[in-house]
């Protein structure tokens, strides 16, 4: 989360008419709202947010977010209130892996900030922020219920568990070697339902 | 339903509040309240201030709760028994909840409009640490405009929710809400989208601290030097009854008209607000009620002149010379 | 060998497919019940058994399932809570994906005792897969008329659905998470209502914790005493506990209630003991909001009894000696561990949680944080180890949901049973960390 999420967004009324679910998310789409009564589609948004972020290039901007609204017949501001709670949603654009390191207690106590460390300097980059060629954003976060395989990362939908340097080393280069690779086509919403 | 607070027993209706309860037995019971709202469905229960101890939980069931609970939202019990300012674990509990309200606000008194008739300033007043224990940067945002009359400074925000309840209930399209998370949160319209809508002054007059202010009004003068006056005119879209606040014959501002809990009467349009800034636009009915307690109330301020004059008689006693004759 | 209810299958073979899981003996419990018991003796089955919520609470089960109100027309809702993400607990996250169908037969049964024609599985958001693990269950379950309309051709008919959240840990709390499931931000409401009367969109619901719903069907195959005269007193049955940090064999164990603390450490069964041939320093038994204990008290009560794995023994001698079950993260710290530092990221932890609605959480979790921060830069006076307890002390039983308790507790009982250690760091004006010095390649090289 970074504070002050508002003042950095611009609404691009040319860019809000291009988006579009293309025909199969809108199935999957339409499928998420009818498990839920008739009138409660709102209750859709998270999930349909997460097709939205794999959809659009792995982030939700500001005509995104208004899409969102529009198919779900809910006010934008809905839509923005809860995607700026949760912490899955990204607010600004993402490289193509982004990299989670887990460092709560347990993943502290087995080392988590030595895999955070030793990520920042192979990529050369901090937390937060993405490596120049787009390929990987490093963050760091709370708690991801993998306490029994410390220390770990997450990376799109993938659980990567039991890290050494030399598997952070190995994760890196896979992911960099098939280069197309984004952290959301992980999620493969497709074959979700 | 019989209810006991700090030792007044009243009868209420049933589905009455403690709160409300403690308000019809009068302000020496009443707990603060910095979030709740009686015209808001739904509002209250965050801000805490209006903590109070339940000691006996009904006639029925004398179990006392076990923790302290927020009285705008617990209903009474028959033979409730209830316990505020005479309870030392709750004004202790109060005094911690003011400054958690406080470590991130930045005591801009001096130069925030709202000061005089701030809710947080009474609280701190009364509730509050003359000094701080907070030693860390304050949060920061940047002031923006919401709508061109409404100026929101998030600064100072105590993240009430009501704002956002008067533009969910009064208005027909809420276009700002409480986003980001956490001690991150704040209000915040949908990117650039601003407020505009017949009713949106009234964010204003619900917003218990300076973080929404009349943007005609900012600056124009402190509220302790301005004559309020209730008045009325023929209006449309809304009741017409309002509050006046003159300086001379000049209209300052207009605000809807408010009880002995700072709660708004009856919710006021954006036009009667600020589009109607002549004397001339109003039926002038006479002075405003001001609480004795208020510093907008003339004795409190000439109890202020008081201490001025004798300031200055010390001074002058000590040799030192009145910094206003200083050449 | 205890003995296991929920996961003894775990290491058969595709157990994660129906045809599996059948034929080892799944979905006997939807049978039973829809074909020989009526909803309401299914309930007091599970009133008999003496389950007690495993989210965290360990509130009776068949008691929240009794409180729900069943007025005329109006439909009432079953809602897993699979948000698990307290600290070093990660038990529903390994039953769900080895043995989703154990939870998905839970689920269909405990709907039929509650008359719910629907039920939502709230997974949080992280366990994308696992939740895709879950759907593809779902999907079988339906292909084999295990969920639809008229379940073994009775007149029961029951859909189940799975929804992710978005990353908050304080969906948790099972009215943020019926927020979150109705499509807002994960803010805990004001109770009462309590959801037995007005929960998702308004209608009576229950909501449950994955492990909680899997034991509905070993209570239901076996009965509720059977499932009761395991364990001791009124913690009956079998327990998942996520066991993590300097032992020799983490992971998820099922236990009976009623095995010493020390057993469950040191045994070849479970933990393995402490690696590294290190000593244990302190344990934090039921995920990261519990009291932390230092190895005397966890292994022994204040009275010199042996700790036992029970709700009652656990807490014995309350906060000042004890502890709580909790959700069973069972996190054990080794001799070099700093307890200033562990305390530091649990601190970090709730701040990032914390939704913001009421001003003790929103402002105090976030504080305590710096102030920790303080101890790690050496910059720390004594005083910040009062100043840290009177925090804590303000934000608990203030606040609108127990996150605010969750964020106290550690900060207390880290003071009350460390506070030297806090003093050492502030006299010192330096903080040494040699908790996980060079230990990533010893331990998995």
């Amino acid at each position: 989360m970074s504070s002050q999420v508002h003042g950095t967004q611009h609404f691009d009324k040319a860019k809000r008419a291009e988006v579009k679910f293309s025909d199969e998310a809108m199935n999957v789409v339409q499928t998420i709202i009818s498990h839920y009564p008739e009138g409660k589609q709102k209750s859709a948004l998270l999930p349909v947010l997460h097709v939205a972020q794999a959809e659009f290039g792995g982030w939700l901007s500001p005509e995104v977010m208004d899409y969102v609204a529009s198919v779900l017949k809910i006010k934008p501001i809905e839509v923005f209130e809860v995607a700026s709670f949760y912490t899955m949603y990204n607010l600004k654009p993402m490289g193509k892996c982004v990299l989670e390191v887990c460092q709560t207690s347990s993943c502290w106590l087995n080392g988590a900030e030595d895999i955070v460390k030793y990520i920042e300097k192979k990529l050369n980059i901090k937390v937060g922020e993405t490596t120049a060629d787009g390929m990987f954003s490093l963050k760091v976060a709370e708690c991801l219920g993998s306490c029994g395989t410390a220390p770990m990362l997450q990376c799109g939908a993938s659980y990567h568990e039991n890290l050494t340097y030399e598997k952070v080393d190995k994760i890196l280069d896979d992911y960099k070697s098939a280069g197309k690779l984004r952290s959301y086509t992980d999620h493969d919403y497709k074959n979700t339902l | 339903m019989k209810v006991t607070i700090d030792g007044i027993e009243i009868d209420v209706p049933k589905g009455t509040t403690i709160l409300q309860a403690a308000r019809m037995i009068g302000p020496e019971v009443a707990p603060p309240a910095m979030c709740y709202y009686t015209k808001l469905k739904t509002s209250g229960g965050y801000c805490r201030t209006c903590i109070v101890k339940v000691t006996q939980g009904s006639a029925a069931n004398p179990t006392p709760m076990p923790k302290p609970v927020a009285s705008c939202r617990t209903e009474v019990m028959d033979g409730m028994v209830v316990e505020n300012f005479t309870n030392p674990d709750i004004l202790e509990a109060r005094k911690g909840v003011v400054e958690f309200l406080l470590i991130n606000h930045p005591l801009d008194c001096p130069v925030c409009d709202q000061a005089g008739e701030c809710k947080l300033q009474d609280l701190g007043y009364e509730n509050g640490s003359s000094k701080t224990r907070y030693e860390f940067k304050r949060r920061e945002y940047e002031m923006i405009d919401i709508g061109d009359k409404i100026k929101l400074h998030m600064n100072r925000c105590i993240l009430c929710y009501r704002c956002v309840k008067t533009a969910d209930q009064l208005t027909n399209g809420r276009v700002h809400g409480v986003i980001a998370r956490g001690d991150e949160s704040e209000i915040s319209t949908y990117i650039e989208n601003i407020i505009d809508n017949d009713f949106s002054g009234n964010v204003i007059d619900v917003c218990p601290v300076g973080a929404l202010t009349d943007k005609t009004f900012r600056f124009k003068q402190r509220v302790w030097f301005t004559k309020p006056v209730d008045a009325h005119r023929d209006c449309k879209t809304c009741c017409g009854k309002t509050r006046v606040w003159l300086n001379g014959e000049e209209v300052l501002r207009v605000t809807a008209r408010k009880d002995q809990w700072d709660e708004v009467e009856e919710f006021i349009c954006n036009s009667c607000r600020f589009d109607h800034k002549k004397k001339s636009d109003w039926v002038i009915e006479g002075p405003s009620p001001v609480l004795r307690n208020s510093v907008i109330s003339q004795n409190h301020y000439e109890h202020l002149n008081e201490l001025k004059v004798q300031i200055m008689k010390q001074q002058k006693a000590l040799g030192f010379m009145p910094i206003d004759k200083k050449p | 060998m205890g003995k296991k209810l929920l996961i003894h299958n775990d290491k058969v073979a595709n157990i994660h497919t129906l045809e599996v899981y059948r034929a080892h003996g799944g979905y006997a419990s939807v049978e039973k019940a829809l074909k020989t018991m009526t909803p309401d003796q299914v309930t007091d089955e599970v009133k008999k058994s003496g389950l007690r919520g495993r989210g965290g609470a360990g509130f009776p089960t068949g008691m929240k399932w009794s409180f729900l109100a069943k007025p005329e027309g109006v439909n009432r809702y079953l809602v897993c809570n699979a948000d698990e993400s307290e600290p070093g607990t990660f038990k529903d996250r390994y039953l769900m994906e080895k043995i989703p169908h154990a939870l998905i037969e839970g689920m269909i049964t405990s709907s039929y005792a509650l008359g719910a024609k629907s039920s939502y599985i709230y997974i949080r958001g992280e366990y994308f897969y696992v939740a895709r693990i879950v759907e593809k269950a779902i999907a079988e379950a339906y292909a084999a008329g295990w969920l639809g309309k008229n379940i073994l051709g009775t007149d029961f008919s029951h859909d189940c659905y799975v929804q992710v959240g978005g990353g908050a840990y304080i969906c948790g709390e099972e009215t943020a998470l019926l927020e979150s499931l109705e499509g807002k931000r994960g803010n805990p409401r004001i109770k009462p209502p309590f959801p037995a009367v007005a929960g998702l969109w308004g209608c009576p619901t229950v909501v449950n914790n994955v492990e909680t719903i899997a034991a509905v069907v070993p209570i239901v195959n076996d009965g509720g005493e059977e499932y009761a005269k395991i364990g001791i007193g009124k913690s009956t049955g079998t327990k998942l506990i996520s066991a993590s940090g300097h032992i020799n064999k983490p992971g998820v164990y099922e236990i009976e209630l009623g095995i010493p603390v020390e057993e469950f450490i040191y045994s070849e069964e479970y933990c393995g003991g402490i690696r590294n041939g290190k000593k244990m320093k302190a344990v934090v038994a039921g995920g990261s909001s519990v009291p932390i204990l230092p190895t005397e008290l966890i292994l022994k009560t204040a009275k010199g009894e042996p700790r036992l794995m029970t709700y009652e023994s656990l807490s014995d001698g309350g906060f000042a000696t004890g502890t709580m079950l909790g959700s069973g993260g069972f996190i054990v710290m080794d001799e070099d561990t700093s307890i200033v530092k562990n305390l530091f990221t649990f601190s970090r932890f709730y701040h990032h949680e914390s939704c913001g609605q009421c001003s003790p959480c929103r402002e105090g979790t976030g504080w305590m944080e710096k102030i920790l921060k303080k101890f790690l830069n050496g910059t720390a006076n004594e005083s910040d180890v009062d100043l840290l307890w009177d925090i804590q002390s303000k934000i608990e039983g203030k606040t609108i949901c127990p996150l605010g308790e969750a964020a106290a507790w550690p900060v207390a009982a880290a003071i009350r049973h460390f506070k030297q250690e806090f003093l050492d760091v502030a006299r010192n004006k330096k903080f040494v960390d040699v908790s996980h010095y060079n230990r990533l390649n010893k331990i998995n090289a």
